[in-house]
């Protein structure tokens, strides 16, 4: 597969450095010169929320501090700095940062290392340093929106290292850590300026997505306008900063039914049982307006997870078909109360 | 008996419960008490599957399979019966 050939968008380049980023061994003690134009080219993909790391084979304090003099050390995330197989380093990248292999660019000048990850990783994409001039310009790397929320990727995810971090080293309960946060989640009817976001939302999140069904700008603006439907947008902030506009909904209003069309949730927030909160929201709601609770879903490869959460809210299956399309009600006889560390609100 | 010690005890350390006082009885359903997450909902599913060598089909998928730790113990020994 080259990088014309795939269709799904790039969220994270892996870098190798000798050759690749510079010209020069380090390990050599080369004389070492950035290749020219390329923290134009990281900078570009940074700016459009795509993530970088790094997978080389190197001293890590010496790769990191030459990476510090060029101005270039905070752009990546996860580096993977040693001896080891470049698959494995891949392998604890995608782990680290959650996405999919076929979400990943790899770029290597060494046919040796781009063959080896892609024969252990078969859904990643890899490319010859020697393309690097043209990346700002592939499709893969274009996404199609650069939303507030797509700018600021990379310090959410350095956030969230910190967090990591300071939640292994504490000492204590979890719960007492997750409380220690102040989470604040906020859901809201989407207002025009969400629909970007939102688009990008349907367009990126896999694991916790009830349908996988993408919706365009267009499309999400007709049904915010329509009156028949409701399209809601959350948010999650804690003391670190803001994790972004992180979840999405879309309900049908019927005569007797709100009709849970779409639910997803971004994967990063996995950990702070946020998704729960969403769906109690709308239980309730649904039980407030008097209406039964129906819900599309859709299973994938990907999203049993979801599937498990929508079972264990108390969803149960009222139709489904070969294809995996489920029909789910739920008689909200069991809604489950928010979170005591999460301090919830309705806008 | 040593069955249910190895369900509460992974329930205990994966749960957030969130006041100390919070104990629960093997009877006693954790849905309802509010702990329930989808993180460890996926967790606990993967646990049995894993720990115990059983698939969890998705129509075993109910609340009242995994809703204490006497049902999930139940559930299990019923699969590993099967």
């Amino acid at each position: 597969m080259t990088v014309t050939e795939s269709k799904k968008e790039v969220k994270c380049v892996v870098w190798d450095l000798d050759y690749t980023i510079w010209n020069g061994t380090l390990a050599e003690g080369d004389n070492i010169q950035l290749k020219p134009g390329i923290k134009e080219v990281i900078r570009t993909l940074d700016s459009r929320g795509i993530l970088h790391s790094i997978a080389s084979k190197n001293n890590y304090d010496d790769a990191i501090n030459k990476l510090k003099e060029f101005g270039l050390e905070e752009y990546f995330i996860y580096p993977e700095i040693h001896w080891n197989t470049k698959s494995g380093s891949l392998a604890a990248i995608r782990e680290n940062i959650n996405i999919g292999m076929d979400a990943i660019l790899f770029i290597d000048d060494q046919p040796f290392e781009r063959e080896e990850v892609k024969s252990v990783h078969p859904g990643i994409t890899c490319l010859d340093a020697v393309e690097y001039k043209t990346m700002p310009d592939l499709p893969r790397l274009n996404p199609r929106f650069i939303t507030e929320d797509s700018k600021r990727r990379r310090k959410m995810y350095q956030d969230d290292i910190k967090r990591k971090k300071e939640e292994d080293a504490f000492e204590g309960p979890s719960e007492e850590f997750l409380a220690s946060l102040h989470m604040k989640f906020v859901i809201h009817e989407a207002k025009e300026e969400d629909l970007k976001r939102a688009e990008e939302l349907t367009v990126r999140t896999n694991q916790l997505n009830a349908t996988g069904k993408t919706y365009d700008y267009d499309e999400l603006n007709a049904f915010r306008a329509s009156g028949t439907h409701k399209l809601l947008v959350c948010e999650l902030t804690d003391r670190y900063g803001s994790y972004g506009k992180i979840g999405l909904a879309l309900i049908e209003i019927k005569a007797e039914y709100w009709h849970l069309r779409l639910l997803l949730m971004s994967c990063r927030v996995m950990a702070r049982g946020v998704g729960t909160v969403v769906m109690s929201h709308i239980m309730q709601e649904t039980k407030k307006a008097g209406k039964k609770l129906q819900a599309d879903f859709k299973k994938t490869d990907r999203n049993r997870m979801m599937y498990v959460s929508y079972k264990f809210a108390n969803f149960k299956e009222v139709s489904s078909d070969d294809e995996g399309h489920i029909l789910f009600e739920n008689d909200l006889t069991m809604i489950q109360p928010f979170p005591p560390y999460i301090d919830v609100k309705i806008l | 008996m040593e069955l249910k010690e190895k369900i509460r005890k992974f329930i205990e350390s994966n749960l957030v419960v969130f006041e100390d006082e919070a104990e629960f009885s093997d009877s006693d359903n954790i849905f309802e008490m509010g702990f329930v997450n989808s993180l460890f909902a996926m967790k606990l599913v993967n646990y049995i599957e894993e720990d115990f060598g059983i698939e969890v089909e998705n129509d075993d998928l109910e609340i009242s399979n995994f809703s204490s730790v006497n049902r999930i113990t139940e559930y299990i020994e019923s699969k590993k019966s099967a």
